[in-house]
């Protein structure tokens, strides 16, 4: 309290904690606080935001906050928002519920779809890395097809992860949320926009954040932001909004770029360019196209 | 005022009068009447509370976790499987410390699944950190409720309230329902230290690493063995307060010269009163009770005082801890253990709802007089069910 009246603080999520130079969902994460501002309670899952901020003694949070599990933010920013409410304490209040790919689509789907489904005012924030990374990169059910992770790799019978991205975004559509968006750390404004927005929006919001994975991806520290940004350039993570289950912005690309250009630098889709990977790298493309093709309507299974 | 009730409705109509903020919900049987007649008072606006149906109970216990960190004074109910899908936000509700209070509507666990009554579900916990109070009859239910938010409260520990499913959620009895001032009177507004809020923010449930996760278990450890002083206390108050309100830790039943001591917790003891009364008045033979009231914190050393002078102790109970024996006569044994200890017994009774007689229990005591040596035994099994086809 006493910095804040003073004016020292630097960020509502201070620097000085312990994450990896160039994470993408570290500098994802200052963004939504910032755009969310001071009267902000945050519900945080299990996972390397949790910890990195939050090494007892040490906290980077300069707004309450708790973590409890690696499953149940949605739930427990559930109970906070209808107790506020119940004792007269909820005005001016923003909650945020947070957790990464693997405690939103995987571990965390029951709590987040009761949130979703009962329409408590709460923004979920899915800060998606593709993986497990606190635990050294595993798979989960946002990894893209072929990605390396140690639980599936590329073998003589396989070429890394099998499976396509769930798609939560048309998940949270499905539920009826009001408001769902998709950002990246490498549009800062038009992430915080998004933030600020959806904190008007009475009921649930959903906004999925995709954010590079310095050692989990393979790269270097300072080519975050630009995997970031290519990401959304090739269309393999389109920027758009879902509003009342209409498309309502989808960011146009100037220069699109191939998938190649944001998938040859990382070492988690390598082995795509020795002799053989040619179908996934394929498949890679035709999930680019589809998504290329997104416009403003009715959101629909293909694409979104 | 004393009204007839069932006793899922008294329990419902104690929570209310202890005015909670935010009350979650998932059905379970033998629970749901519980949480049903909850509702039905937020419906009509005798209870003015937020109210969550919750999509699971490990949602459930989530979002009441959630409501007591803002400040809220958070209640829900469970049984069994709900409480086994509860437990790893049990644990967590524990070690962030606070002060939710549950209803446990004791039933038998799966696999085979089975609804009726047994206490395995509660006892299979009791590592969580949560107070665990079990109760005898709904008028002890009703009051061990109101007591439980000021222990809580107090402590900053959870309470379970322990009622046998059915035996006691199911059946109507008269109960002394309280009036509002009094219970008002008796039980503050919760006022915690610390909760979450933007005009004092802090951070809770931090990673702790190996230099400093042992203290604060250390810290929980030293408040739950506190805890049996502030239970005691919590009941002589409300005793003061309302009259009757139940016996701290543990209570105790024909214990003059008893040779034979029987030790229970839960709706048994009603029926073990009624054995113990007959073998007295009828066969002569010096029969006592103890009834655990607060399986945790372990009442160790009243139990120990309790029943120091007696040689021949079996302890009635119905949980098992598979490939051991009964969990609170492991408990019992304990509180012996490196001096002289009595010949401590353990019988499997009542499982999945099975009945137990005032006989069966008479039985038991006949046979610990006769012969005193430790045993571990099932009793009231069906053995055509059993296998062992050897014919």
């Amino acid at each position: 309290m006493m910095e804040r009246e003073e004016g020292r603080i630097i960020n509502l999520m201070e620097p000085g904690h312990t994450g990896c130079a160039g994470c993408g969902q570290a500098i994802g994460a200052r963004l939504v606080i910032k755009a969310a501002g001071p009267r902000t309670i945050i519900a945080n899952a299990t996972g390397c935001l949790e910890v990195y901020t939050t090494t007892y003694p040490r906290t980077s949070w300069e707004v309450p906050w708790i973590h409890s599990l690696f499953e149940n933010a949605a739930a427990v920013a559930s109970g906070m928002e209808v107790t506020l409410k119940a004792m007269g304490r909820y005005e001016g209040v923003n909650i945020i519920a947070q957790a990464g790919d693997g405690g939103t689509a995987d571990i965390g789907m029951g709590c987040i779809s009761g949130m979703f489904e009962r329409g408590h005012d709460i923004l979920y924030v899915c800060y998606d890395n593709e993986g497990y990374m606190n635990t050294g990169y595993q798979r989960s059910s946002l990894t893209p097809p072929g990605a390396r992770t140690t639980t599936s790799p590329p073998g003589r019978k396989t070429w890394g992860n099998v499976t396509r991205k769930k798609n939560m975004p048309l998940i949270a559509v499905a539920h009826g949320v009001p408001y769902v968006a998709t950002a990246t750390p490498a549009e800062p404004r038009d992430l915080m926009r998004k933030v600020q927005k959806a904190l008007e929006i009475e009921g649930p919001k959903y906004l999925h954040l995709l954010v590079p994975c310095v050692p989990g991806w393979g790269i270097e520290s300072h080519l975050s932001q630009e995997m970031a940004r290519l990401a959304t350039e090739t269309f393999l993570f389109p920027l758009f909004e879902i509003e009342n289950g209409v498309i309502t912005k989808v960011k146009k690309v100037k220069d699109r770029r191939p998938v190649e250009d944001y998938l040859r630098p990382q070492k988690r889709f390598a082995h795509l360019f020795k002799p053989g990977g040619e179908p996934i790298l394929e498949e890679l493309r035709l999930m680019a196209e589809e998504n290329s093709r997104l416009e403003p309507g009715p959101a629909t299974l293909t694409g979104a | 005022m004393k009204t007839i009730l069932e006793g899922s409705v008294a329990v419902a109509e104690a929570v209310r009068l202890c005015r909670p903020d935010m009350v979650c919900a998932y059905p379970i049987t033998p629970q749901t009447h519980i949480v049903e007649e909850l509702s039905r008072m937020v419906a009509d606006g005798r209870l003015d509370a937020g109210y969550v149906l919750a999509e699971s109970e490990f949602g459930a216990a989530s979002i009441v976790l959630g409501g007591s960190a803002v400040g809220g004074r958070t209640y829900t109910a469970t049984s069994s499987q709900g409480l086994l899908l509860m437990v790893e936000v049990i644990f967590n509700i524990a070690g962030l410390r606070l002060p939710v209070v549950m209803t446990c509507a004791n039933r038998a666990v799966s696999a085979p699944i089975n609804i009726w009554n047994d206490q395995q579900d509660a006892v299979s916990i009791r590592d969580s950190g949560w107070i665990q109070l079990f109760v005898e009859d709904n008028q002890e239910a009703v009051d061990t409720h109101i007591q439980a938010f000021k222990i809580a409260e107090e402590l900053m520990i959870p309470v379970m309230v322990c009622m046998d499913g059915y035996v006691l959620t199911h059946t109507w009895e008269p109960v002394d329902i309280p009036g509002q001032e009094e219970v008002d009177r008796f039980l503050p507004p919760y006022r915690p230290a610390d909760r979450l809020d933007p005009d004092d923010p802090f951070t809770m449930g931090s990673m702790v690493g190996p230099d400093a996760y042992m203290e604060t278990r250390y810290n929980v450890h030293m408040d739950m063995m506190e805890a049996r002083q502030v239970i005691k206390r919590v009941c002589e108050e409300y005793r003061e307060a309302f009259g009757r309100g139940g016996t701290g830790v543990i209570d105790s039943y024909g214990m003059e010269g008893a040779e034979v001591v029987l030790v229970s917790m839960g709706s048994l003891l009603g029926t073990m009163r009624v054995a113990v009364d007959e073998l007295r008045e009828e066969e002569g033979l010096k029969v006592g009770l103890i009834k655990v009231r607060c399986f945790r914190p372990f009442p160790k050393d009243a139990i120990h005082d309790a029943v120091k002078e007696t040689q021949t102790v079996g302890v009635i109970e119905k949980d098992i801890s598979l490939g051991l024996e009964g969990t609170l006569c492991s408990e019992l044994r304990a509180a012996f253990c490196g001096e002289d200890s009595p010949e401590i017994s353990s019988f499997i009774m009542g499982l999945g709802g099975r009945d137990i007689t005032v006989e069966e229990i008479k039985q038991v005591a006949r046979d610990l007089a006769a012969n005193p040596a430790c045993r571990v035994e099932f009793r009231g099994l069906r053995e055509e069910l059993l296998k062992g086809d050897e014919g």
